[in-house]
C-alpha cells in the first residue's frame, strides 16, 4: 500500500513537458498530444514554477497540437486565470488555423486569454504588457477588477 | 473498420488519432480532419466521464457514401433528455456542456439512440460527397 502511494506521488510530480525559464519568463512547448491528466498536471507544474521562480510571464506554444477540445481549451484558459492570480501573464502562441476555427465552431472562446501568432509576437506582447504594468500599476489594477467583475 | 476501446483517459487520445488518420487517408482536408478528431475527442470523453467505458468504431465505407462514420457505444446511464443534452452549456458531469452540441456542429450528421439505465449509441458522420 505504502509502495503504491509512493509510486503515485512520483508520477504526480511532473507532466514530462519541459518548462524553460528565460529571464523573467517561462516557456512551454507542447509537442505531444495531451490527454486530460497530462493537461491537468502541466497546469500544476506551470503554477509551481511561477511560484518558485517569480516569473512574470508564461509563453505556451501549442503549434504542434492537432486537437484542442473543450477540456484542453478549458484547462488552458483556467491556467491563464490562475497564473494571473500569481501575478504572471500567460500567452498562448502558435495555435494552428485549423484548430482555431474548430475551437470556435465547437462553441468555445478563449475568453480573456492572450494569444499570439508565434513565439516572437508572444514575447513582445509579454514585454510590452509588463512594461505597461510597471508604469500604469494603478490603471491595470482597475482593469483587472473590472475583468473579475465581468466574470 | 477500426475499433478503439475506451477504458482510460489515454484511449480518448487514441480514438481521435485513429479517426484523424483515417479521415486524412480518405482525402479530408486539414480543417475537416481537425473537426472530426475534435468531435471524436468530445464524444469519447463523454463515454469515459458518464459510462466509464465503451467502444468507438470508425468506418469509412457504408451505404455507398464516401465519408467517415464513427459510432460510440456504452452501457452507461443513458441520456434522460436528448434535447436538453444537445443544448449548449448543459452538463451533468461538471464539464462545459460543449461536447454533444459541439460535435453536432462539427459533423454533417449526429444520431443518438439512448435508453436511461441501458446505455447510449451515438453515430456521427462527415461526408466527402456532399
Amino acid at each position: 500500500m505504502r509502495k503504491s502511494n509512493l509510486k503515485l506521488n512520483l508520477k504526480m510530480e511532473s507532466s514530462a513537458i519541459p518548462i524553460l525559464k528565460l529571464k523573467e519568463f517561462l516557456i512551454v512547448s507542447i509537442q505531444l498530444d495531451l490527454h486530460d491528466k497530462m493537461a491537468e498536471q502541466l497546469q500544476q507544474d506551470i503554477l509551481r514554477r511561477i511560484s518558485q521562480t517569480g516569473a512574470k510571464g508564461v509563453l505556451i506554444d501549442i503549434s504542434a497540437l492537432e486537437t484542442v477540445d473543450s477540456f484542453i481549451g478549458r484547462t488552458l484558459a483556467e491556467t491563464a486565470r490562475m497564473a494571473r492570480i500569481l501575478d504572471a501573464e500567460l500567452v498562448i502562441v502558435g495555435m494552428p488555423p485549423s484548430v482555431a476555427s474548430t475551437f470556435v465552431e465547437l462553441g468555445l472562446s478563449m475568453g480573456g486569454v492572450k494569444t499570439a501568432i508565434n513565439l516572437d509576437e508572444g514575447y513582445d506582447m509579454l514585454e510590452a504588457y509588463i512594461k505597461g504594468q510597471i508604469s500604469h500599476t494603478k490603471l491595470t489594477a482597475t482593469e483587472e477588477e473590472k475583468e473579475a467583475g465581468d466574470e | 473498420m477500426s475499433k478503439v476501446q475506451i477504458k482510460e483517459e489515454s484511449d480518448i487520445v487514441k480514438a481521435r488519432s485513429v479517426a484523424k488518420e483515417m479521415a486524412r487517408d480518405l482525402g479530408f482536408g486539414l480543417v475537416d480532419q481537425t473537426r472530426i478528431s475534435t468531435a471524436v475527442s468530445e464524444l469519447a470523453r463523454n463515454i469515459f466521464a458518464y459510462a466509464g467505458e465503451g467502444e468507438v468504431y470508425i468506418e469509412t465505407d457504408w451505404d455507398h457514401r464516401k465519408g467517415i462514420r464513427i459510432t460510440f457505444t456504452d452501457q452507461g446511464p443513458g441520456i434522460e433528455d436528448i434535447d436538453l443534452a444537445l443544448q449548449d452549456g448543459f452538463s451533468t458531469a461538471g464539464s462545459m456542456g460543449k461536447g454533444l452540441p459541439g460535435a453536432k456542429r462539427l459533423m454533417d450528421r449526429l444520431n443518438i439512440q439512448t435508453k436511461p439505465g441501458e446505455g447510449t449509441r451515438i453515430i456521427i458522420e462527415k461526408w466527402l460527397d456532399k
